[in-house]
């Protein structure tokens, strides 16, 4: 085992990089944050929407929501996969088909979260807004998303090991994350396949395991300040 | 342009649709074997003894923290050399894709369904506990006559949300070379070169199941409402 | 000032407000009262429109608030609205609650919204709190921040839903006595409120609503004195006998 990890190591972090492509630990990571960033404003948008009076709106995003949460996220990277290079014109490479496969599955739930945390501030806040004058959209940014999203971090910092976990769909075309990585490791030492995977696994378990303590840190450090004190 | 026609009848139909049927029954298998080891492992986490319950977690942990391709690779590809030779044998000529598969998708699923039922234990009030305690009854008598049969209407709701999960997770399955619906999507495509035809009975499979799920799950909160003691 | 004509209003099947005819004007105080679900907090949710009307017209300073084209977050900034449950905004502090909406809505610089805010604050006698959070005030303090909020956007009408229900005893009387010098100062203010002695010493009428009407409309004095609807004359003789209004005694 020891070997193992001392022959390995750097291509399991950074995969061929800087011969090559970013790869391995570094680039499941990269992929994770920037898909998650690039889902937060798709994220804001639909929740918002969800919220919205206007039928029009509401429900072609309320629809799109559920086919996207009743469909597993392969098949999303497939669809991606096999048609974006029609729709865009471009030969898409792995990482952008599965960065626009996460932005898109992410968002929607984030949307979710997003809707729930507005949902959850209740609409004593939104009323007050609205009654002195405010429109809908600065009531909105500056009354209850600031307050909403506050609500909301733990449940973000959760998003975001999901996330993670997610770009270990990109072995499957082809996109050299760690998992893909791991394999090729296996392949290439071939008798010891219980060994590499298990340390696969830690690595994801410490990446992992560290940011759901974070979010649990934080979710304590906001129930520890004092309620605000408004009579039932 | 799009033929439908394609998938709707003839060989490649047969295909998806023996697709469709093995991810139907690695969900219902998993199902089947995860629930149990759920409660199990819930029951662990709430045991009164520290050990016992450390165990719990750390089970929880390590599922819940690697994802589930991982998990996947490790049956398929690890675990198995670590058997003795002559169940390795015998794994190999059988359907050790299969085999990986429904273990991996079980403890999984059984991680995340754990808690599911512990939170749904401990939003029973303490008080009903003690009640059984002081009426006798041992840990697990009370657990089984007095807090699981009231924590199950809180529970059935989360539980039919990770049912939908883990029909979803089925389609990972493909990456060890299990036959269900997403390979054989992929195996009409690259026969067919019909991308569009194979992934739209795919996806379409997918979201009437998932529809049947959440409506099974609307209909218990509609008919079992939760009410507070 | 403000008028109704045959307004009527329903939530599904229940109808909430009957053929409300009424006229208030300019500098008065009318108090709105009446037992629970009678109507009189959804009535005066009507005038910003944070309830919608199915019938009638509703107009203030002669202008029809439904009209199509109206501009419903001009027609609120000139009206404030005081909530039951204060809801102030527990991110902001006590100055800046009082500042958002007059600079979000380009009214007054952050400069002038600030002088204008402390100056308010120390009007309802919390010029020391302009920088604490809600969460640090009692619920009494936060009513009156609340109250400065309203002022702030300089409104010719302000509307009370029963600003002192959710407050404990003692701090009513803080909260009655600003509503009682904005009275004095002119304001034209519509209170539902269950503050019989706060009706009786600022209210210029008292409106007593019950089922969705206007059953009675008297001066204070002839309302508790000599109620005429036999519901008011039930209301009336509830409150001066609280704890014989029930069964068994």
């Amino acid at each position: 085992m020891r070997d193992l990890i001392d022959t390995y190591w750097l291509y399991f972090l950074v995969g061929q990089y800087p011969k090559g492509p970013l790869g391995g630990l570094a680039l499941t990571v990269l992929l994770a944050a920037l898909a998650l960033l690039l889902a937060m404003p798709l994220g804001l948008a639909l929740g918002v929407a969800r919220l919205s009076l206007w039928r029009a709106v509401r429900w072609p995003v309320t629809a799109l929501v559920f086919v996207v949460r009743g469909t597993p996220l392969l098949m999303v990277v497939f669809w991606a996969y096999f048609f974006l290079p029609t729709l865009t014109g471009y030969k898409t490479g792995q990482f952008s088909t599965m960065l626009i496969a996460l932005v898109v599955f992410d968002g929607v739930y984030l949307a979710e979260i997003v809707r729930a945390g507005i949902v959850g501030l209740g609409r004593g806040q939104m009323e007050a807004a609205r009654s002195l004058g405010l429109t809908h959209f600065q009531a909105l940014r500056s009354v209850v998303l600031p307050q909403a999203l506050r609500h909301m971090l733990p449940s973000l910092v959760n998003q975001f090991v999901s996330t993670i976990k997610e770009t270990s769909l990109g072995y499957i075309i082809g996109l050299s994350e760690v998992s893909f990585i791991a394999t090729q490791i296996n392949t290439q030492v071939f008798t010891k396949p219980a060994q590499v995977y298990l340390c696969l696994g830690v690595a994801y378990f410490v990446l992992c395991f560290g940011l759901s303590r974070l979010a649990y840190g934080i979710e304590s450090r906001g129930k520890r300040r004092p309620p605000p004190r408004v009579p039932a | 342009m799009f033929d439908l026609s394609l998938v709707l009848s003839g060989s490649y139909h047969a295909m998806l649709v023996a697709g469709l049927r093995l991810s139907l029954e690695l969900a219902a298998l998993t199902l089947l074997f995860a629930l149990p080891l759920a409660v199990l492992v819930a029951l662990l986490r709430l045991a009164p003894v520290r050990p016992l319950r450390w165990l719990g977690f750390a089970y929880v942990e390590a599922i819940r923290n690697i994802p589930l391709l991982a998990h996947m690779l490790f049956w398929y590809f690890g675990a198995p050399e670590l058997l003795p030779e002559a169940l390795k044998e015998r794994l190999y000529e059988g359907d050790i894709e299969v085999i990986s598969a429904i273990v991996a998708l079980t403890l999984y699923t059984a991680a995340y369904m754990a808690e599911d039922i512990r939170s749904g234990v401990r939003a029973i009030a303490p008080v009903q506990f003690e009640a059984g305690r002081s009426l006798g009854l041992g840990f697990l008598a009370t657990m089984r006559l007095v807090i699981l049969p009231q924590a199950l209407r809180i529970t059935v709701p989360p539980l039919i949300s990770q049912t939908l999960n883990l029909w979803k997770n089925t389609s990972i399955a493909t990456v060890i070379g299990v036959g269900e619906l997403m390979y054989q999507a992929a195996q009409v495509e690259s026969a067919s070169f019909r991308s569009f035809e194979a992934f739209a009975f795919a996806t379409a499979s997918y979201l009437s199941v998932s529809l049947l799920i959440t409506g099974l799950a609307a209909w218990y909160q509609h008919r079992y409402p939760v009410r507070a003691a | 000032m403000i008028r109704f004509e045959g307004v009527n209003k329903w939530y599904g099947s229940y109808q909430a407000l009957v053929d409300i005819d009424e006229t208030i004007a300019k500098g008065e105080v009318v108090v709105v009262c009446g037992p629970s679900g009678s109507g009189k907090s959804t009535l005066i949710r009507t005038l910003n429109r944070l309830e919608p009307i199915q019938g009638g017209r509703i107009e203030i300073d002669g202008r029809d608030i439904h009209a199509p084209g109206t501009d419903v977050n001009a027609l609120r900034s000139r009206i404030g609205f005081v909530f039951q449950q204060f809801n102030l905004f527990p991110h902001l502090t006590a100055l800046q609650n009082c500042t958002l909406a007059p600079v979000q809505l380009g009214r007054l610089t952050p400069a002038q919204a600030a002088e204008q805010a402390r100056a308010l604050l120390d009007r309802v006698g919390l010029a020391n709190k302009a920088d604490a959070y809600p969460a640090e005030l009692s619920g009494g303090q936060q009513q009156r921040v609340a109250i400065a909020r309203a002022l702030a956007q300089q409104p010719p009408l302000m509307l009370f839903d029963e600003p002192t229900s959710a407050l404990d005893p003692e701090m009513v009387g803080e909260v009655l006595a600003v509503m009682r010098g904005l009275a004095r100062d002119g304001m034209t203010m519509i209170c539902v409120t269950h503050e019989m002695g706060f009706a009786r010493e600022v209210a210029d009428r008292v409106l007593f609503m019950d089922g969705g009407r206007i059953l009675e409309r008297a001066t204070p004095a002839d309302f508790f004195l000599h109620p005429q609807h036999p519901r008011a004359q039930q209301f009336v003789a509830d409150i001066r006998r609280p704890f014989a209004a029930g069964p068994g005694f």
